[in-house]
């Protein structure tokens, strides 16, 4: 909790909650004296900011001259704590990757929780913990939420809505539809890492594996690459559900061009080539959470690639192939072996409730 | 990746290639036939076409267990699933798979249904040991690869003393159907095309052995050449067939050495001698009824058999008269030639077998392979225009 905290809600004086052996009931989503003490007992103060304190239904801020972006993501992923983060973190990441793939400078955040009836108040202090300490180690506060409580059953656990506005920078511009032939395609890491994590630990598939989740806020790093390169920026996505498969031909039905990229120039860690050898799984179009592609301006390929790598967040990163003219808009594949084949959408559902 | 990586390795390929090339003959045409979903599905991920020589053509047989899986049969589960003292345990590439009149698993699951996918056939065992109450009921498709499992389940039920747990049998045998792509009634009618060789199943084979095949190549006077799922491996399997076919040959020579015996695993075969006995007919989409073609529970277990317990009467639906599978199956057509390819059938909206799971042919093709027809396409323009031009 904020150290000094301004007057408002969660300065008021409640029964402390039970978090140890607590769970959330109906009265907790309805509007008495149960909801005030969860939400200042758990959200107040895992998230503890000066918006927040206010406990106001929104929050005031100024606007910066200039363009905002904004988004919003729901996550319904399961389990709820995976290796390498949980519901929570990853629903501060997502958003703020988000924003960041404009270019944006993220600023704030907002979180909606459904909650379901019986949910465990410990667990849910932890969600709450974990996205009070993603928030605050990326600097882009959640200065509003809504909390909502479903019976039992007809939720699972929490799900969570966030929304985020970020700044643009003057003069960047960066759309899926601005892909042009000969622009390099670069990825800033290894494909496939949140999506067999999450698998990894999916009731009756448990597979023992080192593979921990991406799951990270990448704003740093496309602050770095707008900084050194923006101009020659085309575009950036970060490949969720879907993967790197999804994201190219998205990309290439955008901007009405074919993409063409290597096989073997693709990161993708021996672990987690091996679990999707197992469970049948093509790694390009598994989750990532950590992960963006960018498309740039040829000439400034190996500038970004170095800029890249220079960052933890992409120090893996590499050019995994170029953008070509093609009515077609297909994204073909050089593969290791020596021939050629298409990198298709995914069929069908690959994993439910990935993120 | 140790032990795959092996088996994918780009310089190697390159230099089987360079052999096959070399050693084809180039008045010759040579025409082979995988029979596995599996191999279809390496030759068309790994791009192992473009690797080969002009004349050098492979024809993607009927080797998936979930395309040759008829309607009928899907809206037999479909119906159990519906049935509120049923849970459904399935694979999970069988929920999309479309029943007759749009339905699939995956829309009775959305509307209601118990079904829910497993990994393995004890996961079934396990849900029917916990929930005593529901009647479990596996959804058991597949070649001789999934027979030995399933027979297994029926076993560990039986020793559980498991009374709610049922098999909804659906296998089928694998040489029955290689022969009958050759000689049917059907092939007469679609007209006869010449296949010189098989690349024979890989992990059906490491069940039953080389020997079934014997018998095969000496009566239809083709070899076979049974390999394993890798891309080198199709690609040594291949060069074996060009040595057979060019030295006149019809043997069953095993490429796949390090999985593959002469008496396969002797064991399985023992367990579904067992448990399973052969059906004297069974339908194949694609292909219509195939003689001594799948195996039913035989009468000592007929009380795990859901076909009995449950009075299932599968009910034979038809396909889109428009869908060209049964050609394609057997290599008289291509994908492309078919009217609904990538038009109404796409892997998205299924309308026939081959295009039902990744590993049909028609599926494989146009998730991997479909910028060839394209590409060929642009070349025929081209020429033409400049045969108009000069």
């Amino acid at each position: 909790m904020n150290a000094n905290p301004k007057p408002g809600v969660a300065r008021l004086k409640f029964r402390k909650l039970d978090i140890m052996n607590g769970r959330v009931d109906l009265s907790h989503g309805s509007g008495g004296r149960a909801m005030a003490q969860l939400i200042a007992g758990i959200f107040h103060e895992a998230f503890a900011n000066e918006w927040l304190a206010q406990g106001n239904d929104q929050s005031v801020f100024g606007v910066p001259a200039g363009r905002m972006a904004m988004t919003t993501d729901a996550y319904v992923v399961s389990p709820l704590f995976f290796p390498g983060g949980d519901i929570g973190s990853l629903s501060v990441h997502g958003t703020i990757n988000d924003l960041a793939m404009s270019g944006a400078r993220p600023l704030y955040l907002s979180a909606s929780f459904i909650l379901e009836e019986g949910f465990p108040l410990a667990d849910l202090q932890r969600v709450a913990q974990s996205m009070g300490e993603a928030s605050r180690a990326a600097g882009v506060p959640v200065i509003t939420g809504d909390t909502k409580v479903v019976e039992r059953g007809k939720a699972d656990g929490v799900f969570i809505s966030t929304a985020g506005v970020g700044l643009v920078p003057a003069g960047l511009d960066l759309s899926g539809d601005r892909a042009r032939p000969g622009d390099a395609v670069i990825v800033s890491g290894s494909m496939g890492d949140h999506g067999v994590a999450i698998m990894s630990c999916r009731q009756n598939l448990e597979f023992e594996t080192r593979i921990i989740s991406d799951s990270a806020a990448l704003h740093e790093l496309t602050a770095a690459m707008v900084e050194a390169c923006g101009p020659s920026l085309r575009l950036m996505r970060d490949p969720t559900r879907g993967g790197l498969a999804a994201t190219l031909n998205e990309i290439a039905q955008q901007s009405q061009a074919g993409i063409r990229i290597e096989e073997s120039a693709i990161p993708v860690k021996p672990e987690v080539a091996a679990a999707c050898e197992l469970l049948g799984l093509d790694p390009l179009h598994v989750a990532n959470e950590g992960k963006l592609v960018v498309f740039a301006a040829p000439e400034a390929a190996q500038k970004l690639l170095a800029v890249m790598r220079a960052h933890p967040l992409g120090r893996d990163a590499a050019i995994i192939g170029s953008v070509v003219e093609d009515s077609h808009h297909f994204v073909q594949m050089t593969t290791g072996f020596g021939g050629g084949r298409i990198v298709d959408w995914l069929s069908g559902e690959q994993l439910p409730r990935i993120c | 990746m140790k032990y795959v990586d092996e088996y994918r390795d780009g310089k190697l390929a390159r230099a089987i290639a360079a052999t096959i090339a070399a050693e084809v003959r180039p008045e010759l045409s040579y025409r082979f036939m995988e029979f596995c979903g599996g191999h279809t599905h390496a030759i068309s991920r790994y791009g192992i076409e473009d690797l080969l020589p002009a004349n050098v053509r492979m024809i993607h047989g009927p080797g998936c267990p979930v395309c040759v899986l008829p309607v009928g049969r899907i809206d037999d589960a479909i119906k159990l699933a519906r049935r509120r003292d049923i849970t459904l345990c399935t694979y999970g590439d069988l929920m999309r798979v479309p029943g007759s009149q749009g339905s699939s698993l995956l829309k009775a699951k959305a509307a209601g249904a118990d079904i829910r996918m497993v990994y393995s056939t004890l996961d079934a065992v396990r849900i029917a040991q916990a929930e005593p109450g529901r009647n479990v009921v596996f959804f058991a498709i597949g070649f001789e690869t999934t027979t030995p499992p399933t027979a297994m389940a029926i076993l560990a039920a039986q020793k559980k003393g498991l009374s709610n747990f049922f098999i909804f049998c659906n296998h089928v045998l694998t040489p029955a159907a290689i022969q009958n792509i050759l000689e049917s009634p059907d092939v007469r009618a679609l007209g006869n095309v010449r296949i010189d060789g098989f690349v024979g199943p890989a992990h059906v084979s490491t069940v039953i052995g080389t020997r079934p095949y014997h018998a095969f190549a000496e009566e239809f006077e083709k070899p076979v050449v049974i390999a394993g799922f890798e891309p080198l491996d199709v690609m040594q399997a291949i060069l074996m067939l060009v040595r057979q076919v060019n030295s006149g040959r019809h043997e069953v020579e095993n490429q796949y050495i390090r999985a593959v015996t002469v008496d396969g695993n002797l064991k399985a075969q023992d367990f579904v001698a067992q448990v399973f006995e052969p059906r004297d007919s069974f339908e194949w989409r694609g292909l219509g009824m195939v003689p001594n073609s799948a195996l039913r529970l035989r009468e000592a277990y007929a009380r795990y058999d859901a076909e009995k317990v449950f009075a299932i009467e599968t009910v034979q639906a038809e396909d889109n008269p428009a869908c060209e599978c049964g050609a394609i199956l057997r290599g008289v057509k291509k994908p492309a030639d078919c009217k609904l390819f990538g038009t109404l059938c796409t892997p998205e909206t299924p309308m026939g077998s081959c295009m039902v799971s990744s590993e049909g042919s028609c599926a494989a093709h146009w998730t991997y392979g479909r910028f060839r027809d394209y590409a060929r396409q642009e070349t025929q323009r081209h020429e033409f225009e400049q045969k108009a031009a000069s």
